[in-house]
């Protein structure tokens, strides 16, 4: 290893993406491509009683549109439909038939010469419809909610502890529903290549998993279609399971044995995947010393009617909180509404911001700082298995944000803290998410020039895996960066399971780490074999590679540039493929872990909130590239003001529909609100999680903000909003 | 497919002048500068995040001034210069925003990256901005 490793390497991309050369899904192009636009449905629950197109059809340069009734075959079997991370259910399928299962719904496809062509046409479909009676509201339905299987065991007997508990908190935290809101308006562009084969540029986390998934639903041969995603503008989750873009483009080509290109709109993206409102009902019941005696936590989330989506919103207490008694709990309402997907942290930004809301009004009834109660609490083991961790230094990020933001110098008392005419409130929560990891594979081709290309069919969704493959192989191949080009998100190349979860970066840095130890084996077999050799006799697990040479650890003296030794082996290039799994271990809990410490200035006559500071210190194992991964958190830290202050779903009950399916009405923050983020790396080294001690970044910078902000507000205002978003109104209430 | 009734409005040849390059275009009259650049163009290095003015993705600077191309009319512009990313860098060598951006990683995705650049370079040519917040409040259009 010779140092990109760890360091604050610019992202290898940059100059494609900073140029405008980068090229996304909606972006390629073929010759006599032609444009689809979505028509959707308005009502949330029905059939289509009449659906005529024949105005759409008299528009000049409208070349048909593909509705239910005259589409080509689609496959009739749930199993065909599902996707490598479908939850429970029956997939939605469109254009499948005359069914109406939600608002915004897609229902027709206008193909047109123009894009624009294909938008006015759209505006002529005229639709019948039976309504049936339908329910959208999580609040009023909280009744029919039903119980999924127990993300944790109970532990002791949580109820009769919480009864007997000498201080107790108990409240419901409402987390709105959120969209995603990815920059890259959903996109694809499926290009016929004759003879039913086709290529598919897809806005999509997982190329292979669209791949296999259009495969079943056109009933196609894995050679005919190839799916490619090179550059991804933003996805967050909602790119984890395929879009119905991708069904309608290829149904398209399929159709008219022409290249399709479908681009959705802001309006019609309010129609995918989303955070599910959930009410998080959580109760803590302490000793008077601070500890804790039980924990309950309960959520009840919407879901479809006709899939069962549902993340671990409340486990998060037995990893953090040692409790001697608990209970959990997850329902799911069904509602006339599309599926819910998986959105940055799924579960925990949700589940751990109404824990660490709680925490904070317990530490208030106890009248302890926020951080000495979890201090008292802290837990060494994770309680639901009792299982120790891999690494765990919550402490030093306690410490090391506390130390940051200055928190020794703050005045407990609510109301307390002024600048001016603003109300000034600090506030803290913890962050927790999973280390997890996948086995991929990854393909290095090194050539005697010393260039190595490293392929694999994972996705970069800004995550900056193209950065961290090619440091990762620079180090294990000894050459320096420049020589190294990345390929990915290619479903013809080595096999990566969906960029999500926050495991592509040990899972792919392990795969190079694996074809990068059998080159480094042939070349010292050819090194070695050479007439008078100066690695002859050396121990072959004491060769390395480095600055372009095959040498003896410790002894650089004794090299042989690769050039040379791949000449006498008589080699232009050598091909390694390799799949890395992990060993399944059991003996340890894995988790990534954050301190968020957060400044809001409250204009308490107007309600405006500024978060004006935020410190995160973050342990997550080693860090692969501290420039990229501080973009990951502050990413994170930016979304967590958004769902503490701005971002909000709003459905109009009455009619099923969403009312604010746009970027100006959904409110995001934007520039001016994103004021000073400190971020901190804790050191966590960790020898047992993997041989490089990585955990992924990809959640962690989420959790826990939305809460440490909404505390600050509290410790600001002495008002405690458990409604998300906090926004003026509700201040001002 | 019946018969055309709705028949489509007269092109309109229209010349744009891009990164100094002179094109001209026999234009729909509401195609807007946007999707000329994209779809009849292939500049694709503007993005279109919104098409309705909301988030700034395909910011592009037309006489030196920053402008939304998803609301401005292609045949509006017809003889105005105008600057995407794609013109930016000069023989090779980035501008100095293209260059802080890489240097500080101040993207990830980079589908907002263009608009972004282009804004703030035409922020730098209104020489309104003195302080970060001002900077902060001036990019605010760019989502």
């Amino acid at each position: 290893m010779n140092g990109y490793v760890g360091t604050p390497t610019s992202r290898v991309d940059g100059r494609a993406k900073v140029t405008g050369a980068a090229k996304y899904a909606g972006e390629f192009t073929a010759d006599r491509l032609v444009h689809g636009f979505v028509v959707e449905a308005t009502i949330p629950r029905g059939r289509i009683a009449q659906l005529d197109t024949s105005e759409a059809l008299k528009v000049a340069g409208v070349l048909d549109v593909l509705t239910h009734a005259n589409r080509p075959s689609l496959a009739d079997k749930d199993d065909a439909w599902k996707d490598e991370v479908a939850p429970e259910g029956s997939p939605f399928r469109p254009l499948y038939d005359d069914t109406i299962k939600f608002n915004g719904q897609p229902i027709a496809l206008v193909v047109a010469e123009e894009w624009a062509t294909a938008k006015f046409a759209a505006t002529l479909v005229r639709i019948d419809y039976e309504q049936a009676e339908f329910a959208t509201d999580l609040e009023a339905e909280r009744g029919g909610a039903s119980e999924m299987d127990k993300p944790h065991k109970p532990r002791g007997d949580a109820a009769g502890a919480l009864a007997a508990a000498a201080l107790r908190h108990e409240a419901d935290y409402l987390i709105p529903t959120e969209h995603h809101n990815p920059m890259e308006l959903y996109a694809t562009t499926t290009v016929w290549e004759g003879d039913g084969k086709l290529t598919v540029y897809d806005k999509t986390q997982g190329v292979q998993n669209v791949q296999k998934f259009l495969c079943g639903v056109f009933d196609k041969k894995p050679e005919d279609i190839r799916v490619l995603s090179p550059y991804v503008g933003g996805a967050f989750g909602s790119g984890l399971r395929p879009q119905y873009q991708v069904v309608l483009a290829t149904l398209a080509a399929l159709a008219l044995k022409r290249s399709v290109r479908v681009v959705l709109t802001r309006q019609q993206m309010y129609g995918l995947g989303y955070r599910p409102m959930t009410i998080e009902r959580v109760a803590l019941g302490a000793k008077s010393d601070g500890t804790l005696d039980a924990v309950t936590h309960e959520a009840i989330a919407v879901t479809s009617r006709y899939e069962d989506f549902a993340r671990n919103d409340t486990g998060w207490a037995e990893q953090l909180y040692s409790s001697p008694n608990s209970s959990f709990s997850h329902k799911l309402v069904h509602l006339d509404v599309s599926t819910p997907s998986d959105m940055r942290a799924p579960g925990a930004a949700s589940g751990v911001c109404a824990l660490e809301c709680a925490m904070d009004e317990l530490a208030v009834a106890l009248n302890l700082d926020p951080i000495e109660l979890r201090l008292k609490c802290y837990s060494d083991r994770d309680q639901s298995e009792n299982l120790p961790y891999t690494s765990k230094q919550l402490r030093q990020c306690y410490a090391r944000g506390a130390e940051a933001f200055g928190w020794g110098r703050r005045d407990p008392a609510p109301r307390s803290m002024r600048d001016g005419k603003e109300l000034v409130g600090w506030g803290m929560a913890t962050g927790v998410w999973e280390a997890l990891q996948m086995p991929v594979a990854v393909r290095i081709v090194l050539t005697s020039n010393g260039h190595a290309e490293v392929s694999c069919a994972a996705s970069d969704i800004g995550t900056g895996t193209y950065t961290i493959v090619a440091q990762v192989a620079a180090d294990a191949l000894g050459l320096p960066i420049e020589n190294i080009s990345v390929r990915l998100a290619d479903s013809t190349l080595p096999q990566a399971p969906v960029e999500g979860g926050s495991w592509m970066a040990a899972s792919s840095a392990h795969a190079v780490l694996g074809a990068a130890e059998d080159i480094r084996q042939e070349l010292a077999r050819h090194a070695q074999a050479m007439p008078s050799s100066p690695l002859a006799g050396v121990d072959a697990q004491d060769i390395i590679l480095a600055e372009g040479t095959i040498a003896k650890a410790g002894e650089r003296g004794r090299a042989i540039s690769i050039a040379d030794a791949m000449r006498y082996g008589k080699l232009e290039r050598i091909e390694k493929q390799k799949l890395n799994e992990f060993p399944e271990d059991k003996s340890h809990a894995r988790n990534t872990h954050s301190a968020v410490f957060a400044e809001v200035k409250v204009d308490e006559e107007l309600g405006v909130i500024r978060v004006t500071r935020v410190v995160s210190a973050v342990a997550a194992g080693r860090i692969l590239n501290t420039k990229t991964g501080r973009s990951q958190i502050m990413g994170g830290v930016v979304w967590g003001i958004g769902m503490a202050l701005h971002e909000e779903t709003v459905m109009d009950h009455r009619f099923g529909r969403i009312m604010n399916a746009n970027i100006a009405e959904y409110h995001i923050p934007v520039n001016a609100d994103v004021h000073d983020i400190d971020v901190i790396f804790v050191d966590e080294p960790d020898t047992h999680i993997n041989k490089l001690g990585v955990k992924g970044l990809g959640e962690i910078g989420i959790v826990g903000v939305p809460a440490a902000i909404a505390n600050a507000v509290y410790h600001a205002t002495g008002k405690r909003i458990r409604r998300f978003p906090i926004t003026l109104d509700k201040l001002l209430g | 497919m019946g018969d055309v009734t709705h028949e489509l409005p007269d092109r309109i040849p229209t010349r744009l002048v891009i990164n100094g390059v002179s094109h001209t275009l026999d234009l729909l009259p509401w195609t807007t500068l946007l999707d000329a650049l994209r779809d009849h163009l292939a500049l694709t290095g503007t993005k279109k995040g919104c098409d309705h003015g909301q988030c700034g993705a395909c910011t592009v600077l037309i006489d030196g001034r920053r402008v939304n191309s998803c609301l401005t009319l292609a045949v509006m512009k017809d003889s105005a210069e105008i600057t995407t990313i794609e013109g930016l860098a000069k023989d090779g060598a980035l501008h100095p925003l293209q260059q802080a951006f890489i240097d500080h990683d101040a993207f990830q995705c980079g589908y907002c990256t263009p608009g972004q650049i282009c804004s703030a370079a035409g922020l730098l040519a209104e020489g309104r901005a003195r302080d970060a917040d001002q900077i902060r409040e001036l990019m605010s259009g760019n989502l």
